[in-house]
């Protein structure tokens, strides 16, 4: 009997769609584990226990000096060495909504050692919080392995006040594209955009509609949208009128096969 | 000790609040601000050098791509711009962004700093000092919490606590007592009024008599302590009056006891098994499944919005949240009824001191939005109403369900156990708040009562949720409340009932900042506290379970059977009542109440009969009222909440094609049940007073979440009235007949009440002295079990050739088992209630939530079933008026003469709303679905 990779799911202060990722998890495969950062922070937790990383949405220390600001903090203060290791021991980390801004704002996304601070997530351009469905678009030469194989349309909600990606301002780009020309070609240089926004549902005014992205290695991603919110049909705003395509569940089915070690076809970068 | 100002400003082409700046500067007439730029002020105070702030910039501030940090030592900060605005929070508000920063400090090993924010604002364009000013009191700063400037601002810093390890205590601080004796009628007045208290003169004449009859004067503590258990807002004492009222007849009833004998009399005739709990505890609890229970409570929050809508607001959802966790469960649902005034009054006609309903809307929603979000709790279903009568006294309902496993609230504190306070700070937030909401607002109170006003902090409350729930499961503690209006005079007055006494220590009591006296701490409402009941065996484990959420707890006393409240401060006792005095001292109001004779009609309701007796333009008639503001699209506020965290909304607020049609009710699946597909509805009916209403808003309610899938016979109700002033006969009068409507039609429906709550008061003091009265405003909340979830239903329209057909619930109850019945049994396409608006809108709102069209060739008279007056019966009136207990259905099959469905027509894949296109002329309405849609949203030449 095989047992299930253990996928950890950090909880800081303000946290609040860890249950929500919880059963996304569980559904696609893993164990899913609701771990207090204090527990990793005191040590009676190791990050190392986890074959996959989760870091949810919700509203770390209430957004406090920008969104993921303290909770990217904790990270770097707490947990620097034992995320570093997990990163470069290329196990799959997800980061969702604040999970995402946390990321970035840690630098761990888009990861280029040699430029930090490259991109941010900045207040969205109507200038409050929205919720509304999304559709994502998987980049099909991604070196994601979150989104490896995913060819469909993946429909989820976001839900957030914080979520335009937007990149360093070296020089403009075109009208339309937002902001950080060389950033952008590097990005898909690397092929590290894994999802963007179709169908004209950029809810924020995203550079290039970019809703995740991941880094040169590929195995960890952050995206805003909340694909752990469409994991079964009844979740979907047209159920009633027979939609049951879009699931996100595809996402974590991936990330659980990747530390499986059963994802066909991924080839790492 | 230096001190440093941080300014944080975001890339011009992202600074997305300059631009709101400019948008609403020009609503406020001022055209000249060409550029707005707002940055982030940051005060630090500390043994700082220079390279510690730059460290402190660099590592928690920095963001390039974002925005640029500046900093400099205060006082060589650059020279006033007499361009540029600076807003601070007056001391004592609750400011998180500063508690975190100096945590975040902390954390990256720089010394304990003083922390305090702001916000700059640089004003460009061609603008006149004056103008400058306008903008600043009108637009940027609220003075209720706020200060500003022109140039730059001097910070008010708050002494820094670790949030984790410091605690700071009372030093003592004075008591005085207060003689009564002696006084007066006047001299009794005079003193309720001047120390805020809100007490009657017989209710200051029987404290009198009872500290007489001890033979010692009251010290401020106990007098206050008194105002708190005895006021409206505590203890509902109109709704508890003796009632001498004068019915539409002109005969004279005595009602013993209001809600008792009406909403409550409903409740214990119907007799529902399934009710679990109804009007005892925090919140109405009603069975969900064969091992859980939901409770439901909705608050009211109005003054406080009023003055300071964002905190206002902010403060009603958290309140309304603590209520759930007051019964020990997990919220997982927020609804919210929002009533404005219009929002294009022009300035000129704005009440003194009052805020504009623009600006009240804008910040009630963000602060709505922003606990809710926090929290990670779905706000899911709500109304939104606007009547010139809510200028000066904004309406704001907030409604939280929570989730417990069956069996796991415990109720009842037993003597010797510890008395622990949980999560927040005590300051001097929110005195008088309870006395404040139960006295009329005036154009001054804004200056007197500021303290009452506050700002919540949702993440600690997020903690203390999680603790509450684990604490629960582990069996921690013995009876839970939380600390609402009356601080921990009211939440442990009333635990202490039980176990009968309790015995406080107000100096354990850890306090935001020091200076408080002891009645102080012991009224404060500081926001996000539960007050516990723990056996000291317990006691270790609740402490160990709080550090791991970083929660605080701490012991300030114990429960005893002593039958007084003891309240010390270092050991000296600063008030000692008996409880039964507390509970049985207070005079039982006799009120006087008429039934209004005159009709009262809102402008709302009169804008209808207009529409409904206009026979000729129909298609204009009908593209008015979908272009109302009551009517219209609510979009732009609800996609501000979060309907969609923890992922069990099966119908959301907005359904159909694409996701903007109007969903009748709001279906949730609990995370914590995955092994069944049950869910409950949130549906919600709102009626200001006529001498007709109350009856329709029961029906709305109710009607909403059937139309969604409810089980007709597992839906319970909620009553919460918003009143102006109950001293006046017939405004009492007014809130009897309502009253007694809604009790006779939750009867009628055999829907149960579980909960609710009256707000009165509601009124408004103008400058010469004359008192309005808002419009008397019953919301009716219901709460409905779906059996299957998956066959739940939304009201957008779904295949051209389904028939749609009316049916007609009046004084029929068996139909609604019967719709039920086709819904169970897959027939029904699409289901809309009629109750808000009219069968035309409702016929509109299901073509442009579905995108397809509807062709009616049916009257409706052809079956005759009256049950209004006969000499009004008109058609237009049919299509047009206001017509409750009526649903529009899309069934998927003929349906047989059996089940009492009018026929009207069908679904057409032609996009237009038709209605009687035999008639002679050209059809009743013949409108395509684009102007249908641009009228729903205000789009184009329906904006405005």
């Amino acid at each position: 009997m095989t047992t299930k990779p253990l996928a950890m799911i950090l909880h800081a202060s303000g946290t609040n769609r860890d249950g929500d990722a919880a059963r996304a998890l569980e559904l696609a495969g893993a164990q899913p584990e609701i771990v207090h950062l204090n527990a990793l922070r005191r040590g009676s937790r190791t990050l190392d226990e986890a074959q996959i990383l989760v870091l949810p949405g919700g509203f770390s220390y209430g957004d406090a000096l920008g969104a993921g600001r303290l909770m990217a903090l904790d990270l770097q203060t707490y947990l620097s060495d034992a995320l570093k290791e997990f990163v470069s021991s290329d196990k799959p980390l997800i980061g969702i909504c604040n999970g995402f801004q946390a990321l970035v704002k840690a630098d761990i996304l888009p990861g280029w050692d040699d430029e930090p601070h490259a991109a941010s997530l900045v207040s969205n351009e109507c200038g409050h919080f929205v919720c509304d469905w999304v559709r994502l678009m998987p980049t099909a030469d991604s070196v994601c392995l979150w989104t490896h194989g995913l060819t469909e349309i993946i429909e989820c909600p976001v839900a957030h006040g914080e979520g335009r990606f937007v990149l360093r301002n070296d020089s403009p780009l075109p009208q339309g594209e937002g902001l950080g020309v060389r950033a952008l070609s590097r990005l898909r240089a690397n092929s590290q955009i894994a999802l963007t926004y179709a169908d004209g549902t950029n809810p924020n005014d995203s550079t290039a509609d970019i809703a995740g992205i991941c880094n040169p290695a590929g195995n960890v991603l952050g995206l805003m949208p909340h694909p752990e919110d469409h994991i079964y049909s009844w979740q979907h705003p047209q159920h009633t009128r027979g939609a049951t395509a879009g699931l996100g569940l595809s996402l974590f089915r991936a990330g659980v096969a990747y530390a499986e070690g059963k994802l066909d076809f991924y080839v790492k970068p | 000790m230096q001190h440093y100002r941080i300014v944080r400003t975001p890339h011009a082409a992202l600074d997305v609040r300059g631009h709101e700046v400019c948008q609403s500067a020009r609503t406020l007439g001022v055209d000249g601000l060409s550029e707005a730029r707002v940055s982030e002020l940051l005060f630090v105070r500390g043994n700082l050098s220079e390279s510690d702030v730059t460290r402190l910039c660099d590592t928690l501030l920095a963001d390039p791509a974002a925005h640029s940090v500046t900093f400099s030592e205060a006082g060589n900060s650059p020279v006033a711009n007499s361009h540029s605005v600076e807003v601070a929070y007056l001391p004592g508000v609750m400011d998180p962004l500063a508690l975190q920063l100096s945590r975040a400090a902390q954390q990256i090993g720089l010394p304990t700093i003083e922390a305090a924010t702001g916000t700059r604002y640089e004003l460009y364009g061609d603008l006149t000092t004056a103008q400058i000013v306008g903008l600043a009191e009108r637009l940027l700063c609220n003075a209720t919490v706020q200060r500003y400037a022109l140039g730059t601002i001097e910070p008010k810093f708050i002494t820094s606590i670790n949030h984790r390890t410091d605690s700071l205590k009372s030093s003592g601080g004075e008591v005085n007592l207060i003689s009564l004796t002696g006084l007066d009628n006047k001299g009794l007045q005079a003193l309720s009024k001047t120390r805020l208290l809100s007490l009657s003169l017989d209710e200051m004449r029987a404290i009198r008599a009872h500290f007489e009859s001890i033979d010692r004067a009251p010290t401020d503590v106990e007098l206050e302590t008194l105002a708190q258990t005895w006021s409206e807002h505590c203890v509902h004492k109109t709704f508890k009056a003796i009632i001498e009222y004068t019915n539409e007849h002109g005969q004279v009833e005595i009602i013993d006891g209001l809600l008792k004998s009406t909403i409550r009399a409903a409740t214990e005739k119907i007799n529902a098994p399934w009710v679990r709990s109804a009007f005892v505890d925090n919140a109405g609890i009603i069975a969900f499944d064969d091992n859980w229970d939901l409770s439901f409570k909705v608050e009211t929050h109005n003054h406080p919005s009023a003055l300071e809508p964002f905190g206002g607001a902010n403060t009603g959802v958290g309140g309304v949240i603590r209520d759930i966790m007051g019964v020990s469960a997990r919220p997982i649902a927020i609804t919210d009824v929002l009533c404005f005034g219009p929002q294009g009054l022009p300035h000129d006609q704005l009440p003194a001191g009052t805020l504009h309903p623009r600006r009240v809307k804008e910040g009630v929603v963000a602060g709505v939005a922003d606990y809710g979000n926090k929290l990670g709790i779905p706000t899911v279903a709500g109304a939104v109403y606007y009547d010139p009568g809510y200028t000066a006294n904004p309406l704001v309902f907030a409604g939280c369900v929570g989730i417990a496993p069956r069996g796991s609230h415990p109720t009842g504190a037993n003597p010797g156990d510890y008395v622990i306070v949980l999560g927040g700070r005590t300051g001097r937030d929110g005195l008088h708040g309870a006395t404040f909401s139960s006295d009329a607002l005036a154009h001054d109170t804004g200056q007197i009562a500021g303290t009452a006003v506050q700002i919540g902090n949702p993440i600690v409350q997020k903690d203390v949720m999680e603790v509450i729930v684990r604490a629960r499961d582990a069996k921690l503690y013995t009876a839970i409340t939380d600390c609402g209006a009356g601080g921990l005079s009211s939440a442990v007055g009333e635990m202490a009932e039980h176990p009968n006494g309790v015995d406080v220590e107000l100096a354990d009591v850890p306090l935001k900042y020091p200076g408080l006296v002891p009645w102080e701490i012991w009224l404060s409402e500081a926001q996000e506290r539960m007050v516990l009941a723990v056996n000291p065996v317990n006691w270790i484990a609740l402490r160990e379970l709080c550090a791991d959420w970083d929660v605080e707890a701490t012991r300030i006393g114990t429960f005893t059977d002593s039958g007084r409240l003891i309240v010390r401060s270092h050991g000296k006792p600063v008030a000692d009542l008996t409880l039964a005095f507390m509970k049985d001292g207070l005079p039982r109001l006799r009120l006087k109440a008429i039934r209004p004779k005159a009709e009262i009609i809102s402008p709302y309701q009169k804008f209808l009969s207009d529409k409904w007796n206009d026979t000729e333009n129909h298609n204009e008639t009908l593209l008015s009222l979908l272009s109302h503001p009551n009517i219209a699209s609510k979009e732009d506020i609800i996609r501000r909440y979060d309907h969609e965290v923890r992922g069990g909304t099966v119908i959301k607020p907005f359904v159909g094609r694409f996701n903007d049609g109007p969903s009748d009710a709001a279906v949730l699946k609990p995370l914590e049940t995955p092994e069944h597909n049950m869910g409950f509805a949130l549906g919600i009916g709102i009626a200001t007073y006529s001498n007709h209403t109350g009856f329709d808003a029961v029906c709305e309610a109710i009607n909403n979440v059937i139309a969604v899938g409810a089980d007709p016979h597992r839906i319970a109700i909620l009553d919460n009235f918003c009143w102006g002033d109950p001293k006046n006969p017939e405004q009492l009068g007014a809130l009897v007949d309502i009253a007694k409507r809604a009790a006779e039609s939750a009867e009628w429906h055999q829907t149960p009440f579980i909960s609710g709550k009256d707000s009165l008061n509601n009124t408004y003091v103008d400058k010469d002295r004359s008192r309005l009265n808002i419009p008397g405003a019953l919301v009716i909340s219901a709460i409905g079990i779906v059996p299957d979830v998956t066959k739940a239903i939304t009201m957008d329209l779904k295949t051209p050739g389904n028939r749609i057909y009316a049916l007609n619930c009046t004084g029929q109850e068996d139909r609604y088992d019967m719709l039920f019945g086709l819904m169970q049994h897959g027939l029904i396409a699409a289901c809309h209630d009629v109750c808000d608006g009219s069968f035309a809108v409702a016929l509109a709102e299901m073509c442009i939530a579905g995108q397809l069209g509807i062709r009616i060739t049916h009257h409706p008279m052809e079956n005759p079933m009256k049950t209004y007056d006969p000499q009004k019966e008109r058609l237009t009136e049919w299509w047009f008026g206001v017509m409750s207990d009526y649903f529009v259905v899309e069934a998927k099959a003929v349906m047989s003469p059996q089940y009492d469905l009018q026929y009207l027509g069908e679904v057409t894949e032609n996009p237009r709303l038709i209605i009687d296109p035999a008639r002679e002329g050209k059809p009743l309405i013949d409108l395509p679905i684009s102007e249908l849609t641009a009228a729903y949203k205000r789009e184009g030449k329906y904006a405005q």
